[in-house]
């Protein structure tokens, strides 16, 4: 069985240069550990392989009960050069909540 | 209704392109102090520098005008003051036009305070050896294409402004939270060494800064989270008071939703390391704040911290770097993707064939794979729409994609519709240095008379 991060928590993607910035934030504070368990930087690298060649930091923020991702060499140049429709990414928060975890339960 | 020992800063604007009528909502029902357009992305100073070689009158933010044809009648009235970056690359240029438009709307004779003194392109000429930030290779590899180079400034001046009594202050490149700590340093004396307070203005202007993004905007989503009449959602304010507690609300009767979960994902938001997040006044650290709902839209922001500032301004240099072109062109129905594919290769050979080559090159199967990549994994859409985009020097080679996607049409596999006219832009890329603020020179000049 598994879980999406989607289920346990919301996410927004933000940008500076070529580095996207991801949050994930738990809708209840009692999955904050589990995602802290789980949701790994090499979790993560994995979903975002073929986007991003890193590499990922996670900062973990318990009094906001979230994460920050932040992931380098993400934006192919970053949004001033990026021949991407998203240049910023903001869509790659969708890419994180979809992440599969092992079930908690 | 509020106190009186509290100052009231909203947020009008959190791009130049922002949505204009919520700010009008935000001076006439907000009960605010000050209202604060924070209009430069990245590019747009050199983008209006451009416009300024061209026209020395020009190379403020063009939605000036808009903006403050709209909003200064209530805010002359109601003496709210504006706090604006909209000078961008010109902002004598945008405090004249802003003067113009006060005595066309029959508000007489309107003062503005002008922050200068972030333009520091003729400062960095002579310092080539300066490395950048994003790649550590010295400025003297992009100083021949060079456009503008701009510090971004803090709140120390844009406070200074104010001091001046000026209805208006206008800027070109500031911090975006200073924009808004500024006016809480004029309201309340607060000093740099005044780290706690500087610290809870900071996070406060770091929410305030996207507008709607406090307010259920770039937020939503059906049934997971709902957004109440989010068409007519407000804008955002900061409740202040002089110990440094703040509460951030928005426009009563208004659509959206303020929250803890709308305004952690704003805290959060491009942020980085969240213990260090620098700004011209601060470093900021976000890991001690708590938020916490007071009542329904009203969110209490406390225990941000800070360390002093650095000793450095950020610097944005922004250069021309040739040319991005791009075409689009769609396949419906059976096999969409593969005609889809096969045009794809075929663009690139026609290309190829006619020498053209570029520094980056890509092809997008939007329904598939234009976001997220990883075409292989993904299913086939009914429809598909084909975007091939290359970055070059040569303009002509810029061009000849969109040229190419377009003759599909006759050129190419059966069935393609759609396809768009050819697109060329200049590409204007941006990288950073650091600047020590004791070579830069902030400063306030007043156009018109107090």
């Amino acid at each position: 069985m598994s879980i999406r991060v989607y289920d346990l928590a919301h996410s927004r993607a933000g940008d500076k240069g070529n580095t996207s910035n991801i949050s994930v934030i738990c809708y209840d504070a009692k999955h904050w550990e589990f995602l802290e368990r789980e949701l790994t930087v090499e979790r993560v690298a994995q979903a975002f392989r073929h986007i991003a060649k890193g590499p990922i930091r996670r900062y973990p923020l318990r009094n906001l009960r979230a994460f920050n991702f932040v992931i380098e060499n993400a934006l192919a140049g970053g949004v001033t050069i990026s021949l991407a429709q998203d240049i910023h990414g903001k869509s790659y928060s969708n890419v994180m909540l979809a992440i599969e975890l092992p079930d908690p339960k | 209704m509020r106190s009186k020992d509290t100052v009231r800063v909203g947020s009008g604007a959190g791009t130049s392109d922002d949505r204009m009528v919520p700010a009008l909502e935000l001076a006439e029902r907000g009960d605010i102090d000050y209202l604060v357009f924070e209009c430069l992305a990245e590019r747009t100073v050199s983008r209006e520098n451009l416009s300024r070689s061209k026209d020395p009158n020009q190379g403020y933010a063009p939605s000036l005008h808009a903006r403050l044809r709209m909003v200064l009648p209530t805010c002359i009235e109601k003496k709210i003051r504006i706090v604006s970056n909209m000078g961008a690359a010109n902002p004598v240029g945008g405090a004249r036009a802003a003067r113009k438009e006060a005595a066309e709307l029959g508000l007489g004779d309107v003062p503005v305070a002008v922050v200068l003194g972030d333009d520091v392109s003729s400062l960095v000429q002579h310092k080539g050896e300066l490395r950048l930030i994003e790649n550590g290779e010295p400025l003297e590899s992009i100083l021949p294409k060079m456009i503008s180079a701009n510090a971004y400034l803090g709140a120390d001046v844009v406070c200074e402004a104010l001091n001046t009594g000026a209805p208006i202050v206008l800027s070109g490149r500031v911090a975006d939270p200073s924009l808004f700590l500024a006016p809480m340093m004029h309201e309340f004396g607060w000093a740099y060494d005044d780290l706690a307070k500087i610290a809870q203005g900071t996070a406060a202007g770091h929410l305030l800064e996207c507008t709607a993004s406090v307010t259920g905007g770039c937020f939503g989503w059906p049934g997971k989270k709902d957004v109440p009449d989010l068409a007519r959602n407000g804008f955002p304010f900061a409740d202040v008071k002089a110990d440094g507690s703040i509460v951030i609300s928005k426009t009563p009767d208004t659509g959206g939703r303020l929250d803890v979960m709308t305004c952690t994902e704003q805290l959060i938001y491009e942020i980085h390391d969240p213990t260090a997040y620098i700004t011209p006044d601060c470093v900021l650290d976000i890991s001690t704040i708590a938020l916490t709902q007071e009542t329904s839209d009203r969110v209490r922001l406390a225990n941000a911290t800070a360390r002093p500032a650095t000793l450095t301004y950020k610097v944005n240099v922004g250069y021309a770097d040739g040319y991005i072109g791009e075409g689009e062109v769609s396949y419906g129905g059976i096999d969409a993707v593969a005609r889809a594919k096969w045009a794809a290769e075929i663009v690139k050979e026609r290309l190829k064939l006619q020498g053209f080559t570029y520094d980056d090159f890509r092809v997008d199967l939007i329904g598939m794979s234009s976001l997220h990549d990883n075409l292989e994994s993904r299913p086939e859409p009914y429809e598909v729409r084909l975007r091939m985009a290359g970055r070059t020097h040569n303009r002509k080679a810029a061009h000849a994609i969109g040229f190419e996607v377009r003759a599909l049409h006759m050129h190419g596999p059966g069935g393609a519709g759609g396809a768009c006219e050819p697109r060329v832009r200049d590409v204007l890329a941006v990288k950073s240095v650091l600047l020590p603020k004791n070579t830069v020179n902030p400063q306030v000049v007043v156009e018109g008379s107090l």
